[in-house]
């Protein structure tokens, strides 16, 4: 389990230092400090929000830094742009899909460093390498194939194989068993531990620990904007990591409340949907929050999408309060008393060019306008209200939502959907990116609402919060349920391995 | 919306309010005959078809969409008019016969769009083709004239004094459009699906519902606009209103209206109208050919959406978040 | 090759092909002489103008994006050449096919400008720009006609003159497909326009700038009207200011029937010059079949509206497993 122990070369190829970086008022990183060793895979460890993709994003030329210096090779260096990057010999894997759907397997590898016979491209040439490669990472699909026709767990491998193309000296590797199977990582490993022992330098981000002992060296662990601690992995554990990522205990962060369990409020039983989920049954009670924990891919967004009425279901049924209902579109699952928070909460959650009184009465404009008349009085009253109960930092009932932090925009979106009184409130991803001091007011609000006689389905990818304030948890795998633990007995061991194994 | 926003607002209209004043004062001193109220009343006729269409299109396009095909309605409601009266339907059968014709087109892009799911820009580049065309087909070069005398009256005929017919309908629009869309809940919510149609549509707005709804509203008032038009020309060519939609488009944009959606009023639209409507009878004082209107007309519409990009860069204010959804 | 990718796109080109093919063979079956190789020229002919223009616009909409100012561009510099010509009757071809692509690609280049560097939407850029270069044509002419009398003969005769059985028009338009066709397929801007119209983001990525490719791509597209503003100007003998008035409707009518997708990032060359061809075989029909010609403009709607229906369709039934969420 442990990696082994490389003697610590002389020099790193790559270095950050004290790297500055703001977005408007928002400091993303504010002292970052990295030393990647060529031959050595460093794990960059850190919660959602801490700076790692925007460090990423320096590293491969999107943004550039606004103090700090970088060094490659002893040089300081400015990466201008991604291509540039590649130049350098900087390859990374990112987290978000950057495939071409449109385009072939094979020309998605070499895209920007197309293989060319003169002026012409060359694709035989192309496709015998692309082939070359997918055949190393032992993969099922043929080159030739459209890229759109791809899984998302398959269109991950392609970005992983890009970076192969070229030769990379540094290679960055971002969340990427996000998707993948448990063999699909093992492959993953493989072939960064060769990549590793040929002289290239790996940062791997992840915040799976089991992969990260498995696969690193050393470490780095950032928290809010800086490097807050770095060292051998051998010489660590998971235990010590958390407390350097997470600051405090972990206790303060969750500030669960004892409920009362009343009787059942939602009850799902056999609810399929081709391609996305198959026969997931389990019920909410009232006071009860249901944890829902998996990997990406496992369809637990699908599922609490189908719920909320963004899609039909092929077979199953859904049982609010009792009774059998059918929900054909959100406005059936308001009705019924259900109310969906969003993972992403800019695209999907608020409107960031409206204000906060506008965001929260969208969903109440019946109780506010009952014979279609909008009253402003009324709206800014509602929006005052919430903003009080919530405590969200605004100027006023009239700021941008856009202008708020990350944390303060997730409470206006639940504070859209409390003020409907819904019975059972659906959270994904709820503190995603949110800053810890945020993170325990949103859970806070949760758990009130829970002890208010209501139910909580929160999905969430986040262990800590998973077992820091669940009732019970369910595991999805691949759009099965593979287990419901009552949280006396759930463990991140046995959580996570609910969710990964094959 | 939010006061930063109406300070905003109060802006653009303002600036438009200030060049309709400066039209006023330059055509007024190049002809005498300008203040005369029946001149003016005349200058109307010059953007009230176009602004009955305008004030539904401004409602789509905050929406996040767009329908083309507007100018093609008229010409397909007014040959449908046009050979019901050789057939001899009379006035009121007319009306029904025109306004049908252009809730019938708007139903056909609202269901391509909702239920074919086709982007509203293909639709109704292909039904404004479908609908001029089959004019064109059934008209041929053929002119139709045989109206009933008393049909002329929606667009040459005076309610009160000097004030036409045609300008009343407007009025009496923009009066419901413009409560509709600021002071009802479903206008916030038309504001809504166009500056995040996700987000709209997960908070339980009837998104489909509306888009729907909006098209073939847009689709009615351009069967409106075609009555009126028909009645004031008394004839029906199959090129009737060519190049119209650029011109209401231009009216919707001038007016304020974002292209991106989510932005916009029915005031400014309004000024947006006249303005545009004041500039081409002013060419036309000065004979200046309808041409050259295109000219300006394009120009505008240009700078009108580059205005806001190039305030952001040059004073770097947050920009109106680029949307592809 | 690529034996899988072309599958998709191969299959709908050749499905469209076999609807050209069927199209042709049922009027020929009705009126012989339709396939006569001197009236299959003749069509040839007919549709070359459309195929130029076409192959053009399908780099734009290929970027995300859309030209309505293409017809207008057109006759803005044909009206140019017309005029150059009548002035300067003695000016050689060279200077009349360089200032007609010239003039063409700088109308073009406003278009990729505004949208590239302000990011204005294609659609409203090139609403304005096509009413502005109309309005342009009048100025420039002051409103006159320019009329085959007043055309030289070499303006008029290059274009008509015959190698092998076609016309010099005709080998143009032959001539731009291959060119095109090598272009899409091996080299790297070609390659690239199809990356960013796939997905923009992505592109910007892997270091291609996708407004950049906007930009060219209307420059390029922008060129070709040029240059078919003096074919068409030559070919009917006449330029007035509202030559080629809503073509560009044709034009995108024949993209969208040759399976470019408005959503960006798909189309081929076979596929526009079939849908063309589609275009230019019922226009020809037409008359034969005692069908007035106005009904051109209806069908290319219709037409429109069936494609469009039908390649969303076709899009929405390839859902990989567990896809990320759109609207």
């Amino acid at each position: 389990m442990a990696a082994a122990i490389q003697q610590a070369p002389a020099q790193p190829i790559l270095t950050l230092t004290q790297i500055k970086k703001s977005f408007g008022g928002a400091h993303a990183l504010r002292d970052a400090n990295l030393d990647l060793y060529p031959g050595q895979v460093t794990a960059l460890i850190g919660e959602n929000g801490a700076g790692k993709s925007t460090l990423v994003k320096i590293l491969c030329g999107i943004h550039q830094p606004d103090g700090g210096e970088l060094t490659l090779d002893g040089r300081s260096i400015r990466v201008r742009d991604p291509e540039h990057a590649r130049q350098l010999g900087i390859n990374v894997v990112h987290q978000e899909c950057v495939v071409f759907d449109n385009l072939t397997v094979a020309e998605n590898l070499f895209v920007g460093n197309r293989p060319k016979k003169g002026r012409f491209i060359a694709w035989r040439e192309m496709r015998t390498r692309a082939a070359e490669i997918l055949r190393q990472l032992d993969v099922s699909f043929s080159p030739d194939m459209p890229a759109g026709q791809l899984s998302v767990a398959q269109k991950h491998i392609v970005q992983i194989a890009r970076a192969l193309t070229s030769e990379a000296r540094v290679l960055i590797l971002d969340e990427p068993t996000a998707a993948l199977s448990h063999r699909e990582a093992e492959d993953l490993f493989r072939i960064s531990r060769r990549l590793r022992d040929a002289g290239c330098a790996l940062l791997f981000i992840s915040h799976k620990f089991e992969e990260i002992f498995a696969l690193a060296d050393r470490y780095v662990v950032f928290r809010d904007g800086t490097s807050v601690g770095n060292g051998m992995i051998a010489g660590t554990g998971s235990e010590q990591l958390i407390r350097m990522m997470v600051g405090r205990s972990v206790e303060q962060l969750f500030p669960k409340l004892e409920t009362t369990l009343g009787g059942e409020l939602l009850r799902v039983e056999n609810l399929s949907r081709a391609q996305e989920f198959e026969d997931i049954s389990f019920s909410v009670r009232e006071g009860e929050t249901l944890g829902i924990y998996g990997l990406v891919g496992a369809g637990r967004t699908e599922l609490a999408q189908c719920l909320f009425g963004l899609t039909a279901p092929d077979s199953g049924s859904i049982r609010v309060g009792g009774k059998a209902v059918s929900i054909a579109d959100p406005a059936d699952a308001v009705r019924h008393g259900l109310a969906y928070v969003p993972e992403d909460r800019q695209q999907q959650g608020a409107i960031l060019p409206f204000s906060i009184a506008a965001n929260v009465s969208l969903t109440n404009l019946h109780s506010l306008a009952p014979r279609g008349l909008c009253s402003r009085r009324r709206e800014l009253e509602l929006a005052n209200q919430w903003i009080a109960a919530l405590g969200i930092k605004a100027t006023g009932p009239e700021q941008h939502v856009g202008d708020l932090s990350g944390g303060n925009q997730q409470k206006v979106v639940i504070s859209k959907w409390l003020a409907r009184a819904p019975r059972v409130l659906i959270l994904d991803e709820p503190t995603k990116g949110i800053d810890v001091g945020a993170k325990s007011a949103v859970h806070a609000v949760t758990s009130a609402f829970a002890q208010r006689g209501n139910a909580v389905v929160m999905i969430s990818s986040e262990l800590p919060e998973i077992l820091g304030m669940s009732d019970r948890i369910l595991v999805m795998r691949r759009g099965r349920v593979r287990a419901l633990l009552d949280k006396s007995e759930a463990t991140a061991e046995n959580v996570v391995q609910a969710a990964t194994d094959a | 919306m939010s006061t930063r926003k109406f300070k905003g607002l109060l802006r653009w209209e303002s600036m438009l309010a200030l060049v309709l004043v400066i039209e006023f004062v330059s055509f007024a001193s190049l002809s005498p005959y300008f203040l005369d109220v029946w001149t003016l009343s005349d200058a109307t006729f010059n953007f009230t078809e176009r602004a009955v269409i305008a004030l539904p299109l401004a409602l789509l396009i905050i929406a996040g969409e767009i329908d083309i095909s507007v100018a093609a309605i008229i010409a397909l409601s007014s040959v449908a008019m046009g050979l019901a009266a050789a057939m001899g339907v009379q006035t009121s059968g007319l009306v029904a016969i025109g306004l049908s014709t252009g809730l019938a087109a708007g139903m056909v892009n609202g269901a391509l769009v909702t239920l074919g799911r086709v982007p509203s820009i293909v639709a109704t580049i292909g039904t404004m083709t479908l609908f001029r065309g089959v004019a064109y087909a059934v008209l041929g070069d053929r002119v139709l004239k045989e109206y009933p005398q008393a049909f002329s009256v929606f667009g040459q005929g005076y309610a009160v004094g000097a004030l036409s017919i045609e300008l009343t309908v407007l009025m009496v629009l923009a009066v419901v459009f413009g409560l509709f869309l600021h002071v009802t809940r479903w206008g916030r919510s038309i504001y809504a699906l166009g500056a995040n149609p996700i987000a709209a549509k997960w908070s339980g707005v009837p998104v489909d519902r509306y888009r729907f709804a909006l098209f073939a509203v847009t689709g009615l008032c351009s069967g409106l606009a075609a009555v009126l038009l028909t009645s004031r020309l008394g004839s029906t060519r199959p090129s009737i209103a060519q190049g119209w939609e650029l011109e209401i488009i231009s009216m919707v944009i001038l007016g304020g209206v974002s292209v991106w959606g989510g932005k916009g009023t029915i005031p400014g639209v309004l000024l947006a109208a006249v303005v545009l409507g004041l500039v081409n009878f002013g060419l036309g004082l000065l004979n200046v050919p309808g041409i050259v209107m295109s000219i300006i007309v394009g120009a505008l519409l240009i700078t009108v959406v580059a205005i806001p990009v190039i305030a952001e860069r040059w004073w770097g204010r947050p920009a109106t978040v680029g949307r592809k959804a | 090759m690529t034996r899988m990718m072309q599958n998709s796109a191969a299959r709908r080109d050749l499905a469209l092909g076999v609807i050209v093919v069927l199209l042709l063979a049922s009027v020929t079956a009705a009126f012989p002489q339709f396939a006569r190789p001197g009236n299959l020229a003749e069509i040839l002919d007919d549709s070359a103008i459309l195929i130029l223009l076409a192959l053009g616009q399908m780099l734009v909409i290929l970027t995300r994006g859309i030209d309505l100012s293409i017809a207008a561009n057109l006759a803005l510099s044909g009206m140019l050449v017309a005029l150059l010509n009548k002035h300067h009757p003695g000016l050689g071809m060279v200077p009349v096919l360089l200032i007609a692509v010239a003039a063409g690609t700088l109308l073009g280049a406003i278009n990729g400008l505004l949208v590239w560097r302000l990011k204005l939407p294609p659609i409203v850029v090139t609403l304005g720009t096509m009413s502005v270069y109309r309005g342009l044509i009048y100025l420039l002419s002051g409103g006159t006609w320019v009329n085959d009398n007043q055309m030289s003969p070499q303006f008029l005769g290059f274009i008509r003159y015959e190698l092998l059985g076609l016309t010099i028009l005709s080998w143009l338009a032959i001539f731009a497909v291959a060119a095109f066709a090598v272009l899409m397929r091996y080299t790297v801007l070609g390659r690239n326009l199809y990356t960013a119209g796939g997905n923009p983001s992505a592109a910007a990525y892997t270091g291609i700038d996708p407004g950049r490719m906007q930009c060219i791509a209307f420059t390029i597209c922008g060129a070709i009207a040029g240059l078919c503003g003096y074919l068409w100007v030559a070919r009917f003998a006449v330029a007035y200011t509202d030559i080629a008035l809503g073509f560009e409707l044709q034009v995108i009518a024949a993209c969208l029937i040759g399976g470019v997708a408005i959503a960006g990032g798909i189309g081929t060359v076979a596929g526009v010059v079939l849908g063309c061809l589609f275009i230019g075989v019922i226009r020809n029909a037409l008359p034969l079949i005692g069908i007035s010609p106005f009904w051109q403009m209806g069908i290319n709607g219709l037409v429109i509206v069936v494609a469009a229906v039908l390649s969303v369709r076709r899009r929405e039934d390839k859902r990989a497993i567990l896809e990320a969420q759109t609207a």
